[in-house]
């Protein structure tokens, strides 16, 4: 659950879906408060910080951690305690380094000096250099490695290792998104060169530079990692993270009243309804911030009557975004005004806003040429009448929900729409990669870096492309270019204030909401500070003082 | 007797050979594939990913070539691995949740016998009375009633609200420390709320099917017959109705053999148990094909073993059909 920052970083724009509802996608951003800052040793006033333990829970076993292989939730949380990146975001959502001292980008935007710590060793005791990144380079692109994250790394057209905590990477075109991207994980050369990666032995036992190491891992039922004593920002205070496995939320509630864990990410329904009671508030702290992922209607741009802009503007004016927040998140949660977090650097909140208004989306409608004229309460157009399909995929009971209030609230303005629920696979397979659909109820993650190329460029529309509702805007591709071009904020941000109004205008998606991420931690947690990274970015700062402590360890 | 079983024997070779080519199709008959799950939604992965792991996995290759792949290793029980990240033997992935389901299933089937035979037993000697009023009710309560609602419900009361129950998991996390007794309590104190609501839940059937039988066997002429001789109602309950009535029950245990490995996602995911239907749900939704083949390979055997056993043991048992088959 802590250390979300890697993810972040690769899982750019992987959709939330599954078994999850929704919020229950743990999307926690995460950097430390910068090493050179921390003091070695952790005591304050004389006494020992150093002890007790976080226990925590994952709804899945992890599958594999060697995190590049991997593409589940659970192997990634893991991981994220147990390796470093080159680079990370801190609390204020910087991009500051990690594994990396400082970079430098040349004049010409083109490449990237990468300056390494020189005091970082991997959980075996060896010293981590420049030949660690190299090697991670490599595996990343090597096609013995089954990952799914090469993208970036295939952009790269020159690696040079200039000294042994020195490294140069180039890129044929300026392209800053590449920066967030060496938050990968990064690998130990040493134990894994010459190895197929796919029989290595740190699959189950990996080895990397972060704050903790794996202890053990007892299938399918807990995960434990220990501190590492030579982390390189000092050794962490807690003395281990027990991570155990538990598939149902109400489960994982239940453990946490009884005791058993002291965090979990709660459900909507649980944050508003039952952190009340005394048997919770008592031992419970709720910290809750806007998750990294926004809901959405997507239109098929390439249908009729979808092409139409005034059509999707009237479905989006028809569409109570409160109500859908109120009613199914409880309230907790905004609404979206476009593909970016309200609150952060790169939201623009001056843009055109769809509040709920069934008159202008029906004035719309007729302005676009719909009217009812066989009186049956639905409207048509050239014979043919304004009904659709809105399908989502099964597993996610927001999402149906959903559909099923915008399916009420359409009908009002004479829009007909018939739901349908499809398993994942199918759903994306058969529907999304085909094109073969009319409007889907779907969410994203938001990632840090504001690069969204690949779900909104005209390059990006047909195949398994992400844009897959086929949204083609000449400056829209234009702008997403600039952005990815540049390395300057300011730059950045022009461009995606820009590209967010003409979003705002089009309405290729109705955004709908940013839910809130809740997360419920046991009080006898010290220094847990909340920031617009969430709470655990300095996790190896945490601390339980003497008389709580709740765990002891003979062997420290 | 001999001849009789090398011919059902012979017989299964064809029909599981059938059963594997069925299943090998009707799986890769669903949309996507485990390269799909691999990068479909990830903008993270380059051109060539796909190409990689479908080649990876084989994936690439004809139809009937991959189940040819696959017959010629499972003839020598090699089930392959795994297309899951984790890249394990099929046969360890199943053999890791395998004995956790088989365990719990046995151990509630055990019960569900202890309990639900003199139950149905009782409620048709006691027929129409109070008693078999009230076991009907509360059998049918258990059989109505949703699995995962009760447990969590229960898992509540006893485990939060009273603390007498650990809520979930087979073991506590300090299990490996403590001593052998010290395990076998804790083991036992974990088992007691997924083993008893998976038995409440099964009561009806087994009492039911104990009931309507033993009602039959009472109203048979050679019960009225002992009866006018005089026996006790003991011996007559006992000695002469149950033998008979409970013949079928030899049927139940064959045909519930494949339900061993079968567990319930939800009750699984309710307990924290890592169980069977937990990987065969996982499996299915990445379209891990080998590990969907080896559970399912697994299951077609042991319905063909249980059919198999309760067929022989019924020719042991039953005089009419020993000397009948020859």
């Amino acid at each position: 659950m802590i250390f979300k920052r890697v993810i972040l970083c690769v899982f750019a724009f992987s959709l939330l879906f599954g078994c999850r509802n929704g919020a229950k996608e743990e999307e926690r951003p995460q950097a430390s408060s910068g090493g050179e800052s921390r003091a070695e040793a952790p005591a304050v006033g004389g006494t020992n910080l150093a002890g007790d333990a976080l226990s925590s829970s994952e709804i899945a076993e992890p599958i594999n951690l060697i995190p590049a292989i991997s593409s589940d939730s659970a192997s990634h949380q893991i991981a994220s305690y147990i390796y470093n990146g080159l680079v990370k975001y801190d609390k204020d959502l910087n991009l500051t380094g990690d594994l990396a001292e400082s970079w430098e980008i040349s004049p010409d935007n083109k490449s990237i000096t990468f300056h390494l710590r020189k005091n970082v060793k991997w959980h075996d005791g060896e010293p981590f250099t420049a030949e660690d990144v190299k090697f991670t380079y490599e595996f990343m692109i090597s096609d013995d490695t089954p990952t799914s994250y090469d993208g970036d790394f295939r952009k790269v057209t020159d690696f040079s290792v200039i000294d042994d905590y020195t490294v140069r990477v180039s890129y044929a075109e300026p392209y800053a998104p590449a920066l967030n991207g060496w938050g990968i994980w990064i690998m130990p050369a040493h134990l894994l060169k010459g190895v197929s990666p796919s029989k290595s032995p740190l699959q189950r036992k990996p080895v990397g530079t972060g704050p903790y190491m794996l202890e053990e891992w007892d299938t399918g039922k807990s995960v434990t990692l220990k501190a590492f004593g030579d982390y390189f920002e000092g050794r962490p205070n807690l003395d281990k993270v027990m991570i155990r496995i538990i598939p149902d939320q109400a489960t994982q509630f239940m453990e946490l009243l009884n005791g058993s864990i002291d965090i979990m990410s709660l459900t909507s329904m649980q944050a508003a309804r039952q952190t009340s009671s005394a048997r919770y508030a008592d031992k419970y702290n709720t910290y809750s911030y806007l998750d990294n992922s926004y809901t959405y209607v997507g239109y098929n741009l390439r249908k009729e009557p979808f092409n139409d802009k005034r059509v999707r503007q009237a479905l989006s004016y028809a569409s109570p975004r409160q109500e859908i927040i109120d009613g199914i998140l409880f309230g907790r949660g905004v609404p979206a005004t476009g593909p970016y977090k309200p609150g952060t650097y790169w939201y623009n909140g001056d843009v055109k806003k769809y509040e709920y208004d069934p008159e202008k989306a029906a004035a719309l409608l007729a302005e676009a040429g719909w009217a009812d004229k066989d009186g049956d309460g639905i409207l048509e157009k050239n014979g043919k009448k304004l009904r659709f399909e809105l399908i989502t995929n099964q597993g996610n009971s927001t999402r149906s929900q959903i559909a099923e209030i915008l399916q009420r609230s359409w009908k009002q303005i004479g829009v007909q729409v018939d739901i349908r629920v499809l398993e994942w696979a199918t759903f994306i397979n058969e529907y999304i990669n085909k094109g073969n659909f009319s409007a889907i109820v779907m969410g994203w993650n938001i990632i840090q870096d504001p690069d969204i190329f690949d779900v909104w460029s005209s390059t990006r529309c047909g195949g398994s492309g992400l844009n897959f509702i086929c949204f083609q805007n000449e400056e829209a591709d234009r702008l997403l270019a600039a952005g990815q071009g540049s390395y300057d904020p300011a730059v950045r941000k022009a461009a995606y204030d820009k590209l967010q109004e003409i979003l705002a205008e089009e309405q290729p998606y109705t955004f709908l909401y940013v839910p809130d991420s809740n997360t419920a931690l046991s009080k006898r947690f010290k220094n847990v500070v909340p920031a617009p990274a969430g709470i655990t970015y300095n996790f190896i700062d945490w601390y339980v003082p003497e008389g709580m402590r709740k765990y002891s360890f003979a062997d420290k | 007797m001999a001849g009789y079983i090398l011919r059902r024997l012979l017989a299964m070779i064809p029909l599981l050979i059938g059963i594997t080519v069925i299943c090998f199709f009707v799986i890769n008959l669903a949309p996507g594939s485990a390269a799909d799950m691999r990068v479909s939604m990830n903008p993270k992965y380059s051109e060539t990913a796909r190409e990689k792991f479908e080649k990876m996995y084989g994936l690439d290759k004809p139809l009937y070539e991959q189940y040819f792949i696959w017959l010629g290793k499972f003839v020598r029980l090699d089930f392959g691995d795994s297309f899951a990240t984790d890249g394990k033997k099929v046969t360890e992935k199943i053999g890791e949740r395998l004995p956790i389901t088989v365990g719990l299933n046995v151990l509630s089937m055990f019960f569900i016998f202890l309990i639900g035979l003199p139950l149905g037993v009782a409620s048709a000697y006691w027929r129409d009375s109070v008693f078999d009023r009230a076991a009907t009710v509360a059998v049918f309560i258990g059989y109505a009633v949703p699995t995962f609602w009760l447990a969590l419900i229960c898992m509540y009361w006893f485990g939060v609200h009273l603390g007498w129950l650990p809520i979930s998991g087979l073991t506590s996390y300090d299990y490996d420390s403590l001593s052998p007794a010290g395990k076998f309590l804790d083991l036992s104190r974990h088992l007691i709320l997924p083993v008893s609501i998976s038995v409440f839940g099964a009561l009806a059937g087994i009492s039911r099917f104990a009931r309507s039988s033993t009602l039959e066997v009472l109203g048979e002429e050679y019960i009225t017959a002992a009866r006018a001789r005089g026996i006790g109602e003991g011996a007559v309950l006992f000695r002469h109705a149950l033998r008979n009535a409970l013949l079928p029950v030899v049927t139940i245990l064959g045909l519930s053999v494949p339900g061993l490995i079968g567990s319930s996602v939800i009750f699984e995911s309710v307990f924290s148990i890592p169980g069977m239907g937990q990987l065969f749900y996982m499996s299915v939704m990445m379209r891990d094909y080998p590990t969907i083949m080896g559970i399912l390979v697994i299951g077609a055997l042991l319905t063909l073993a249980g059919n198999f056993i309760a067929d022989v043991a019924y020719a042991f048992i039953d005089p009419r059909i020993r000397y009948g088959s020859g």
